[in-house]
């Protein structure tokens, strides 16, 4: 386990055979550890909670992490993904749009790129004078561009109107951004806070667009909580994921209390509701919400998706990433607690984003390139600190930090292992993969699942024991050979043909004939054990027949599960033995060693009852 | 009777239909004695929806000023609407479907009408005979026989003419322990495990009563099933108390002093009131339009549906974990032996034993453990979760267990031959059909009935190759293993393709399953292709050879 993975270290009272260490990590393992001398878990805990929380970045996993490859190989990988190159392909710059140099030295806004779209008519000064009149001077910039009809999605912080303050070049920006879509004749504002949120702001001399101070906006409040309450919600879910053995009504009833699925709903409504004004409506969205670098970011990324198929495919789900999240200062640093720092700055707000697009491949199973695995490991890399992509909170940061020459990209280590993370039903001329995709709004709630692949990921024995997307794949590379071999049969029975009807001699023996087919055959089988389903059967060799009251220890209730006693799992894994086969287990192209040391353990009592 | 004297309007023109995901289409309703029928003729969009009576569960009429609707909701969930024109026409053609779908006669029902438009292969009626059955177990044992002591149904009415049981025991045995078991249903074999040779019985409860009384011949019969030396386990499908409450009625549980070579569990599995209760509760949480995911997650929690579930499994798995991991014979009984001792036999074998994946084995399955075994599927799904009638005997007995099965399917989708339409096609037969094989509550009802004479019968439908190749599992790879399903609350969802099935937008998950089997359909074209160019190769190879 990497030590950037570890969330919490928890020393537990000491016990008869040790000194128990509960470590939960940061991609939803966890891990209990017994420690036979108190002194030696001491120690353990005390080095583990220095490690787990660098405090400089040279510390980190990626300074050191070494994948042998050579410098034009990294500078390679990190040219894999290239935003001027995505801009260019949305279609800009254009008449409407233009590239401006105003953040240039950063000296504007110090967490925006240093290139940043805009629209022709607004000028340096607008942009400064706007930047002056939004938090942390997060000026309107464009995020996406439809082409077809010239709408554009526009990302910025929250104007610093408080109760009544203007900004005229402010309203100028606004209009920019209008005029830049001349098929309609206002924009929408989108403040992704909740109403109350936003008023509050006010008060800090924040606050919100005036609809009467800008001509031809139309505002809407879309109420997505805070990072706050988003960390506690995860916290409250992964403690339903931790119960030993919940009943159905502890777990569903634990699942609405935390109101993680109500989230993941709000910010995919949100999109929703953007990509709807985009593509039906032509109509153009600046977005915010306090400072435009978390709730701005999940829901203009979601709208994205929905938008444009590009970015459902492997390379345009990284340069979506990299556009909407890297380049305009997402606090990777702060949200996923990289370096030692203020834990109520921690939340997972890009773990919600990646959320959303699961529920999405899960409404639209033919649309996305990718498979539920490349989400799981991009989740995973974002806390790891192995790949330099995600460190620092601004590109101004990794810049100074040099990022880019002293560790390597993610996205070329992805790329380098596509194979594992193709999603068996996509194809690119299939209808899904063309044009919006429309998920169903209000009042399909039901459609929003608990993603036990991600929340209960080293839980094994939770999933599904044969995957379909495995099963698929192998069949598809299958197919492949077979297209493979037929040419070349083809060509040696035409070969063959022409040569007796010249009574040629001619053979060709190639070996590949023999080539063994039916790979996936034997791949895919199981590993498949009981679970305890019930913990009466131990007990019952040692009865003697005619023993005591025959009710008395009969009853199976949920009490006497609970108390198991700690040989049943043992027990069960010995039993596996009989007809363990290897499961095809998600193959992560090698650097996660963690994949695998979840292991089986915990999942007998997990299953009680 | 009549049909005609029911309907007093056939016909209405300008009747508009709505279903969810679906524009509103304008058109013609009829009604015959069996179906109503709204077609519409609209050049670019002709299309017809034929609705069986008896698959109405509810209606409700409403007015505005003289355009009435009708609001049906059907057993299999569906709920349509349409709107017709003049309050007459209205009145009479809801009283008429009212009075068409709840005709309390069975000879009316539409099986005794029907008559199939396709050629029969092979008569579903005779396809799967228990004597098959006995005749595949005689070559791994002779340690049972087939025994044909009911065959007047007069041992016990809810059991099929014929019975596998313990070779050493003999019929007037039988009938002795038929009047110590409750309904008279004596333990029968249900599964023979031939990996380890241990069976599973299946019973209602013993005739204890208050005063402990007990059955020799019962207990040698269930003893018969085990080898010298070892145990067995009693899997009772109701709590201790319950059991024991059992007693003032009765009724009761094997004591352990009679029994001495057998353990008893209790694993409690709910009885049918209450299940129809969380049925109804969970199809109106479904089909609740509230915006609010709290909602929905507290709704889905009260209806307890998952729970249900969840102990089903628990307790099949409970029981071929008894037979497969601690080679221990069983007995599986509740109160009566009909409904819960069913639904635990069946999945206990759905994870033993790999025929049981297979469609046909499916099939026997169910007319093995369900229909010759005595389930009252005429009692259980009579009504459905809409209707307003007061509650009989209605319960979804049979649809939790080919929901578990499902769950089942979701953990090990390449292990059954069959796909999510099979198991959905029988919960729709179960509720209403054309075919005769789930009429009458048991085997002596249904020859009363005549029904293999004069119905149809569902699995002659079914097992017609242009019929079973929408049901098949184009993923599936035999599998001969025992099959372990995990039972956490993480592991469970809900069935989508039956509770959400009218109201969920569709397309793209078909889309999907259409993918799949074009991906496995191609690349067994191309295996084919390749394996014939490669045998003309050879041939051609070695013609050469022979010219040399």
């Amino acid at each position: 386990v990497l030590h950037s993975q570890i969330a919490s270290i928890e020393k537990q009272a000491t016990t008869a055979t040790g000194c128990p260490l509960l470590i939960r990590c940061k991609n939803f393992q966890v891990i209990h550890l017994v420690i036979p001398q108190e002194r030696d878990c001491h120690d353990v805990y005390i080095s583990l909670i220095r490690l787990a929380r660098p405090v400089k970045y040279e510390e980190l996993y990626c300074f050191s992490f070494n994948p042998k490859l050579d410098k034009e190989e990294r500078e390679q990988g990190w040219k894999l993904v290239d935003l001027n190159e995505e801009y260019n392909r949305m279609g800009v710059p254009n008449n409407y749009w233009q590239i401006s140099d105003v953040n240039r030295d950063y000296g504007v806004c110090d967490s925006y790129p240093t290139e940043v779209y805009v629209p022709k008519s607004a000028t340096a000064h607008i942009i400064v004078g706007s930047s002056k009149f939004r938090s942390r001077r997060r000026f309107p910039a464009l995020s996406y561009y439809c082409k077809g009809n010239n709408a554009s999605i526009c990302r910025s912080s929250q104007p610093l109107s408080g109760f009544s303050a203007r900004c005229l070049e402010d309203e100028q920006m606004l209009q920019a951004i209008r005029k830049a879509n001349p098929g309609s004749d206002f924009i929408y504002v989108v403040d992704t806070r909740p109403k109350l949120n936003a008023m509050a702001n006010r008060a800090a001399g924040k606050g919100y667009e005036n609809e009467d101070n800008y001509s031809n906006i139309k505002f809407q409040f879309i109420g997505i909580e805070n990072i706050h309450v988003m960390r506690n919600s995860l916290q409250k879910m992964l403690e339903v994921c931790e119960l030993k053995s919940p009943s159905m009504s502890d777990f569903l009833w634990g699942l609405e209390n935390s109101g993680w699925l109500k989230h993941i709903k709000a910010i995919m409504d949100a999109g929703i509701f953007i990509a709807k004004a985009v593509a039906e409506e032509g109509v153009s969205v600046l977005v915010h919400c306090s400072d435009g670098w978390d709730r701005t970011a999940q829901v203009c990324s979601v709208a994205s998706l929905l938008l444009d198929p590009y970015y459902r495919t492997m390379k345009g789900f990284m340069v979506l990433i990299e556009k909407d999240w890297v380049s305009f200062g997402h606090k990777f640093n702060h949200r996923y607690g990289n370096l030692d720092g203020d834990p109520k700055e921690i939340s997972p707000v890009i773990d919600q984003f990646i959320e959303c697009v699961w529920q999405l491949m899960e409404q639209f199973p033919c649309a996305f390139e990718f498979n539920e695995r490349f989400l799981i490991h991009i989740q995973h890399h974002i806390y790891s600190c192995q790949f330099g992509n995600f460190l620092c909170n601004s590109q101004k940061e990794r810049r100074e930090l040099k990022i880019k020459e002293r560790t390597y990209s993610l996205w070329a280590h992805l790329w380098k292992n596509r194979a594992d993370y193709l999603n068996p039903l996509y194809r690119s001329d299939h209808s899904q993969t063309q044009g919006t995709l429309h998920p169903q709004i209000a009042p399909c709630n039901f459609l929003y699942k608990f993603w036990s692949g991600m929340y209960n990921r080293f839980e094994k024995g939770l999933h599904p024991r044969q995957s379909v997307t495995d099963y698929l794949m192998a069949v598809k590379e299958e197919t492949q050979q077979l297209e493979e071999e037929l040419e070349v049969l083809q060509e040696r029975l035409a070969n063959l043909q022409k040569s007796q009807s010249g009574n040629n001699k001619v053979k060709s023996k190639q070996q590949d004939q023999n080539k063994q087919f039916g790979l996936y055959t034997s791949n895919n089988s199981l590993a498949n054990t009981p679970q305890e389903y019930s913990n009466d059967l131990k007990s019952f060799p040692s009865r003697s027949p005619s023993q005591g009251d025959e009710d008395s220890a009969l009853i199976l209730t949920q009490d006497n599960l609970k108390s198991s006693d700690p040989d049943l799992s043992a027990n069960s894994d010995q039993e596996s033995g009989v007809e363990d086969l290897s499961c095809r287990s998600p193959s992560g192209g090698g650097c996660l060693p963690s994949e695998d040391s979840g292991k089986d353990s915990d999942e007998a009592v997990f299953l009680a009852g | 009777m009549e049909f005609a004297e029911l309907i007093k309007t056939p016909r209405a023109d300008n009747v508009v239909l709505h279903r969810p995901f679906h524009l509103a289409v304008e058109g013609t309703l009829c009604l015959t004695g069996h179906h109503l029928i709204f077609s519409s003729r609209r050049q670019d969009n002709a299309e017809e929806l034929w609705l069986l009576h008896s698959n109405i569960d509810s209606i409700e009429k409403r007015f505005v000023g003289s355009l009435g609707t009708i609001v049906i909701r059907c057993k299999d969930l569906r709920i349509i609407q349409l709107d017709i024109p003049g309050m007459e026409e209205c009145l009479n053609i809801a009283s008429s479907i009212e009075a068409l779908s709840t005709l309390d006669s069975v000879t009316l029902m539409y099986p005794f009408f029907y008559r199939p438009m396709f050629e029969v292969l092979e008569d579903g009626w005779s396809t799967f005979l228990l004597e098959q059955e006995f005749e595949l177990l005689s070559s791994v044992t002779n340690e049972w026989r087939l025994s044909c002591v009911n065959k007047e149904f007069s041992v016990c009415p809810s059991y099929p003419p014929v019975v596998i049981v313990p070779k050493s025991i003999d019929d007037e045995a039988l009938r002795k322990v038929a009047l110590f078991r409750h309904g008279g249903r004596f333990p029968v074999l249900s599964y023979y495990h031939k990996k380890n040779g241990m069976a599973m019985m299946r019973s209602s409860q013993p005739l204890t009563g208050t005063n402990g009384r007990r059955c020799k011949e019962d207990e040698k019969l269930i003893n018969a099933t085990l080898r010298s030396g070892r145990r067995g386990f009693v899997i009772d499908t109701r709590p201790l108390a319950v059991a024991q409450q059992a007693r003032a009625k009765g009724g009761g549980f094997e004591q352990e002093v009679h029994y001495p070579q057998w353990r008893r569990i209790h694993k409690y599995i709910e009885r049918f009131n209450i299940l129809q209760e969380s049925f109804i509760k969970l199809v109106e949480a479904c089909n609740d339009q509230s915006h609010n995911m709290d909602r929905w997650l507290s709704k889905l929690e009260a209806s307890n549906w998952l729970t249900h579930i969840k102990e089903l499994l628990t307790a099949a798995c409970l029981a071929a974990q008894c037979i497969d991991r601690e080679g221990a014979s069983v007995l599986v009984h509740g109160s009566e032996g009909t409904d819960s001792t069913l639904q635990v036999t069946s999945l206990a074998q759905i994870i033993l034993d790999p025929r049981c994946r297979t469609i046909r084995g499916f099939e026997a399955l169910v007319v093995r453990e369900w229909l010759q075994a005595g389930h009252p599927f005429q009692q259980r799904c009579a009504q459905s979760a809409y209707s307003n009638s007061k509650q009989k005997w209605e319960a979804p007995v049979f649809l939790l267990f080919l929901e578990c099965v499902w769950q089942i399917h979701r953990q090990f989708p390449c292990s059954f031959e069959f796909n999510e339409h099979f198991l959905i096609m029988l919960f729709e037969h179960a509720y209403a059909s054309q075919f005769g094989t789930f009429l009458g509550n048991n085997e002596s009802e249904r020859a009363k009935l005549k029904l293999p004479q004069k119905t149809m019968s569902l699995w002659s439908w079914v097992n017609r190759p242009e019929k079973l190749s929408r049901f098949q599992n184009p993923l599936y790879e035999a599998n001969s293993l025992v099959i372990w399903p995990s039972v956490a609350p993480q592991s469970l969802q809900l069935w989508e393709g039956v509770f959400l099935r009218w109201n969920r937008p569709s397309r793209f998950l078909e889309e999907a399953e259409e993918e799949r089997i074009n991906i496995i359909k191609y690349n067994k074209e191309l295996q084919a292709k390749v394996n014939a160019l490669r045998r003309q190769l050879a041939e051609l190879e070695t013609d050469g050879e022979v010219q040399e």
